[in-house]
């Protein structure tokens, strides 16, 4: 039973946090949290170090008590129903640290033992579906990060969860290792129907792997939207112009801002006007020497935001 | 439960903990097996013309004389039992300067039960917990669909059940290998037990003799008391702090000032609320005088259950409150 209502299920809610906050001793970490994630999508929580995301998702899983707040999990208060709630989440906390001195499938079957209804069958297919079948009778302790990350993977899959929680899922993965999690994290979600949280403070990552996005800082979510909104707002466009102040000057007047930043002035990206730009600056002797879209970084993202506050 | 407490073993036994225990416990046994068996060489060499036969002989006598004459001053019913028990050597033959394998398990057992065996117990509970948190392994732990008291409890009970195995293996090592050298003889030989004291004085009135596998069986009792003590206080100590190398420290320094303090405790009389302290319960059995007046084995067993149970709350309250970062 996932305790939900009949007119809820169209857009089935399974996470839902509300006013969440903790204090700890005096400092208030988090200042009131609140956001639902729905069926099948992936949610991203973007912050830099130090904003609060790993404080927020070890809630989330019940490793930190909150000081005041809600967690629903697929309908089950996370407080007052620990072992429903967590029995719909699968989770990897920061790395993926298991029992080096058991095997895969020696850990598999440690927490295979602590649900009910996994048989063998269904430890075979999570360790097909994350593609370990080669060395899963190995040891832990001979595995590459990669590996350990994927068998993460499994034991968060194993109880067929509907919320998969990842804290920096590619955290010391190289580049092919990436792209594997990320291909494999929309597969969950696309065709498995799983909710995905995934934290990061790599805006690229979040952009391709997530539907929508909280931006986090300073224990609070400034911004809830799809990753297509906030990026549209925040592109911009890097110039390299000659003479450099002639131009700026130029910009300015044309697309309502310009920043020097180095050598190069940033202005905001408008695909209809950006042609027209280009010839007004010409036509006035400022030579353009390059001229490239360019993705908003986080800091950016940030300063823009949160009103000046810079990453830490 | 069964399957949690089932996982805890896994992790036990897949960390080669008892392994190691019991390749401890064997080496010590066979060293001190082969330094015994010098010993006896040695008596036998020094005193090797005389009979022992004629010399028990001669003591029985003796004590016969004293207790006809009425000389004795003590209880007489103590050196009739002291007759009783040398006539069982003369009667089965066995000299009792030269024991069978349940006399070295009685030394051994009486020896080990303060410093020892709680060591034994210390590298099997140390780091039940702390090694959770060393590792990280404690968020995958924690984030199962079972609550927090659930877990501490199955690694409680692995824990007793560990401390349950160490003993029956310390008691069966130990008699296996040391009568290799010294045979198998003497379970039942006679041991005097039952002393007390009242007033200062050795209250001799309860003695009475028991057979020597029924007093090892009371001792491995006792050692496996003492031993889930020390082990519950560990386990506390594996909840609260968190690298394993402070846990064996705190405990390894609480169990040496236990066997300084235990000759100290005469000028410090609180001292004996102390658990390290109280743990030399076999003491009691024999006609050793306690540390300090007042203390029985009554008093050591409920001062060392107090410590006990107060270690299991502190465990499971803090391990079910605290926030894991």
């Amino acid at each position: 039973m996932t305790g939900m209502t009949g007119a809820a299920a169209q857009e089935e809610i399974t996470l839902s946090v509300q006013g969440l906050r903790k204090v700890i001793g005096k400092r208030e970490i988090i200042h009131g949290i609140d956001f639902e994630l729905k069926r099948g999508e992936v949610f991203g929580f973007l912050g830099p170090n130090g904003a609060g995301k790993t404080t927020t998702i070890r809630m989330l899983v019940g490793l930190i008590k909150p000081t005041a707040g809600t967690i629903r999990i697929c309908g089950y208060d996370l407080h007052r129903q620990f072992p429903e709630a967590t029995g719909s989440m699968g989770c990897i906390v920061e790395n993926p640290e298991l029992y080096s001195y058991l095997s895969g499938w020696g850990n598999l079957q440690y927490f295979a033992r602590m649900m009910s209804g996994i048989d063998e069958a269904r430890l075979n297919e999570v360790v097909k579906l994350v593609g370990l079948s080669a060395r899963i009778q190995d040891k832990v302790k001979t595995y590459s990060l990669g590996m350990r990350q994927r068998l993460g993977i499994a034991q968060a899959l194993l109880g067929r969860p509907k919320l998969l929680i990842l804290d920096e899922p590619t955290n010391g993965l190289d580049p092919s290792g990436i792209r594997e999690m990320r291909e494999f994290i929309r597969y969950l979600a696309e065709s498995e129907g799983l909710t995905v949280l995934v934290s990061s403070h790599l805006l690229s990552e979040i952009q391709l792997m997530c539907d929508r996005v909280a931006i986090i800082s300073k224990g609070r979510v400034v911004r809830v939207d799809t990753v297509d909104n906030l990026l549209a707002q925040q592109e911009r466009v890097s110039w390299r112009l000659e003479p450099i102040e002639a131009g700026m000057q130029l910009l300015r007047e044309l697309a309502g801002s310009a920043d020097l930043q180095g050598e190069t002035v940033l202005t905001p990206y408008d695909e209809q006007e950006i042609g027209r730009w280009n010839q007004t600056l010409v036509e006035a002797g400022v030579t353009v020497t390059e001229m490239s879209r360019r993705l908003p970084s986080l800091e950016d993202l940030f300063l823009e935001l949160t009103g000046g506050e810079s990453i830490d | 439960m069964i399957n949690l407490v089932y996982n805890e073993m896994v992790k036990i036994t897949g960390k080669r903990r008892l392994l190691v225990v019991a390749l401890i416990i064997a080496i010590l046994i066979t060293l001190f097996t082969y330094a015994q068996a010098q010993q006896a060489a040695d008596n036998r060499e020094r005193f090797g013309d005389v009979d022992w036969r004629i010399a028990l002989e001669q003591r029985i006598a003796g004590w016969e004389a004293r207790l006809a004459s009425g000389g004795f001053r003590g209880d007489d019913g103590e050196l009739e039992l002291r007759i009783a028990q040398q006539r069982y050597y003369l009667d089965q033959d066995v000299n009792p300067a030269e024991p069978g394998a349940p006399t070295f398990v009685r030394g051994f057992v009486e020896n080990g039960i303060s410093l020892l065996l709680p060591l034994m117990m210390m590298i099997v509970a140390a780091d039940l917990v702390s090694s959770e948190h060393g590792a990280g392994t404690i968020k995958v732990l924690l984030t199962r669909s079972v609550r927090r008291w659930r877990i501490l409890l199955s690694k409680y009970l692995a824990l007793l059940l560990s401390v349950s195995f160490i003993i029956t293996l310390f008691g069966l090592l130990a008699a296996v290998i040391s009568g290799f050298v010294f045979g198998y003889q003497g379970w039942d030989a006679p041991v005097l037990t039952g002393f007390s004291t009242t007033g200062g004085e050795l209250d001799t009135s309860g003695v009475r003799i028991a057979p020597q596998w029924q007093f090892i069986l009371m001792e491995l009792g006792l050692a496996w008391f003492v031993s889930v003590v020390v082990a519950t206080i560990t386990f506390m100590l594996s909840v609260l702090v968190r690298t394993t190398a402070a846990v064996m420290g705190i405990m390894l320094a609480c169990l040496i000032a236990g066997t300084i303090l235990r000759t100290m405790v005469s000028s410090w009389e609180t001292a004996k609320y102390l658990f390290m302290v109280n743990l030399e319960l076999i003491d009691y059995l024999e006609d050793a005088a306690p540390p300090i007046e007042g203390m029985s084995l009554g008093f050591s067993m409920l001062v060392l259950l107090v410590w006990g149970v107060i270690a299991l709350i502190v465990s499971f309250v803090s391990f079910t409150r605290r926030d894991v970062y």
